[in-house]
């Protein structure tokens, strides 16, 4: 890289596939794991480099889903990025529209309904539901348990979607939330359903742990496999289920109190080892908690306007300033960072993916594990790579 | 949590010889900032690190901001009455969001500016104080073209090595890698037409 003036800066090498011959220590070999791995989630590479099997050195190399998501939001209005926030965790776009929604009425100081504010917890749960199900899917999955994990997994996944859908007309890129509120109010058959669904969940997971959770293999696969410290956890700003699988409880739900969540009593569920077992387990734990906080929600959400009538959308132009603003999604806490200079665009738009953070330490929890066991510890970390590159 | 002034004085009782100073946030979500300068940037942060009742262990977020130069009306400072037009130039700003797990508060937000856009872009890495803030640099490097010092791993990050540009910046502009396709649009076929200046006439076509 040279700039002008300053004497050229010596970049560290890009990451090359060779072997390095050592004599003391036999052949190291660097193996480029993907793009096009089936384990890692999308087209994400690991450059891995072997001793044997064990690795010693892991670099993660993403971006080939980048197509610069921010600059495209700079230059459009406020409202038409609500659609493209869909696809940066595609597997969650309710709480990254809650995330954006959140993020600009902080900005131009709009007030939600609060029938809107128990849609919205209604819809995060579910979204919660939905991730951590697949995500167990998945990691089972990447652990070798082909087919059976994931595909229960995935017909209680089309459960929640089919809400979605007859609620947002859409089953994955919901676009959904508005500015001071949502789009379409949910019918009363609508609240049923959810509520059935709600109700029979807790006998799904009871299905699903009884075939996973006591699993000699799962256990043998997942229990101190990938540690982590609570210590650099913190500093790595690891958040979610895999910061809470290391033993603290820290949930934005929570801290910030956002939305109508106060109002719910829940507990945060917290791991001891932070291995990938306790992330599992974490999540399992959540996803019981998830239900709780649905079950109080259906039964309590008042009636009223599911939009502010004061609300703006089109033309949005808010006065001069910044907010940094965040929610505890399923993967961990989104952001978004917006700066209006007053004019119809953000001046500065900015995602907080919790799965780029989350990656940060990836190479600290697969040094000195095999090369088979960081397989599983990426599929612990549950990325999506619409988000990490966007 | 205490007020930006708050921890602004603190700061300097702590680090005697930094100068911080409070960035105004005129918004409904009255975020105000502390802005560091480089030089002693790495000690104020590993104090609001440290400093036992603000314990900002947790750096959320990390990004850039791209100042362009802007023309600003002042009065003239010899006549009061006259105003003046002047060049005030542009910077690159990097923001830092901190909040406190231990304590649950924040966020505190921290920011950094470069003297220039152009060749004076060097800002102290915080990578060794959060070490969240590792890949959100290289980020904020690739993007905005912020070259953090003293960061362990500085690569591009999204786009490819050999990419030259830095895309976030306001006055990017796109390389002209005009690929002919099939489409009605006039924005691309008006591409087309720089690019191919006389189509001709079809073969096939051609009357005998």
């Amino acid at each position: 890289m040279n700039i002008p003036g300053l004497p050229p800066i010596e970049l560290a090498p890009g990451p090359q596939i060779r072997a390095v011959h050592d004599e003391l220590h036999g052949d190291l070999l660097e193996l480029s794991m993907g793009p096009h791995h089936p384990s890692t989630h999308g087209v994400f590479r690991m450059v891995v480099t072997l001793d044997g099997e064990t690795v010693v050195k892991l670099k993660p190399v993403f971006g080939y889903l980048h197509r610069n998501h921010e600059k495209i939001a700079e230059a459009t209005s406020y409202l038409a990025s609500m659609p493209y926030t869909d696809r940066l965790d595609y597997l969650c776009s309710m709480t990254n529209n809650w995330a954006y929604a959140l993020a600009v009425e902080r900005l131009s100081g709009q007030a939600v309904p609060e029938r809107a504010e128990y849609v919205r917890v209604i819809l995060a749960e579910l979204t919660r539901l939905l991730n951590h199900t697949c995500l167990a899917g998945f990691l089972l999955q990447d652990g070798g348990a082909s087919g059976t994990p994931l595909m229960y997994a995935f017909r209680e996944r089309e459960k929640i979607l089919d809400l979605f859908e007859s609620l947002s007309g859409s089953r994955m890129m919901c676009n959904y939330q508005r500015f001071g509120g949502c789009r379409a109010d949910p019918s009363p058959d609508w609240l049923a359903a959810a509520s059935t669904l709600a109700e029979g969940y807790g006998r799904f997971l009871d299905e699903y742990e009884a075939l996973l959770t006591g699993n000699e293999i799962l256990m043998a696969r997942t229990q101190g496999i990938g540690r982590l410290s609570p210590k650099l956890a913190v500093s790595a700003g690891v958040t979610g289920p895999m910061l809470r699988a290391t033993g603290v409880g820290y949930d934005v739900r929570k801290v910030d109190g956002y939305g109508v969540y106060p109002r719910f009593p829940f507990r945060v569920p917290v791991g001891a080892h932070g291995d990938v077992y306790d992330r599992y387990m974490v999540r399992i734990l959540e996803m019981r908690e998830s239900i709780g906080i649905l079950r109080q929600a259906l039964r309590d959400i008042p009636a009223g306007p599911i939009l502010d009538p004061k609300s703006k959308q089109r033309g949005l132009r808010p006065k001069a300033g910044e907010v940094y603003s965040r929610i505890e999604g399923p993967k961990g806490e989104i952001g978004f960072f917006l700066i209006s200079d007053g004019g119809p665009n953000p001046y500065r738009y900015r995602v907080r993916p919790p799965s780029l953070v989350n990656l940060t330490i990836l190479e600290d929890m697969c040094l000195g594990q095999s090369i088979a066991d960081s397989v599983v510890i990426l599929g612990s970390v549950d990325i999506v790579l619409g988000e990490v590159d966007r | 949590m205490e007020s930006p002034e708050e921890i602004r004085d603190r700061v300097q009782a702590g680090v005697p010889e930094a100068a911080v100073s409070v960035v105004a946030n005129p918004g409904a979500s009255a975020q105000h900032s502390l802005l560091a300068y480089p030089s002693h940037a790495l000690q104020v942060a590993l104090f609001l690190r440290d400093d036992p009742a603000l314990r900002l262990d947790y750096c959320s977020n990390v990004t850039g901001v791209d100042w362009t130069d802007r023309e600003v009306v002042e009065a003239d400072p010899l006549a009061p009455e006259r105003k003046v037009k002047r060049l005030q130039p542009g910077y690159l700003e990097v923001v830092y969001h901190l909040y406190s797990m231990a304590k649950g508060h924040g966020p505190v937000v921290l920011r950094m500016r470069t003297v220039n856009r152009s060749n004076q872009v060097t800002l102290p890495s915080l990578t060794p104080v959060w070490r969240s803030c590792e890949f959100q640099e290289r980020e904020v490097f690739d993007l905005f073209g912020v070259v953090f010092a003293g960061h362990p791993d500085l690569r591009r990050i999204l786009m490819w090595d050999e990419f030259k540009d830095h895309p976030m910046r306001k006055d990017y502009a796109e390389p002209d890698d005009y690929e002919w396709e099939p489409t009605p649009h006039g924005s691309v076929l008006e591409k087309a037409r720089l690019h191919y200046p006389a189509p001709a006439a079809p073969a096939g076509e051609a009357k005998p």
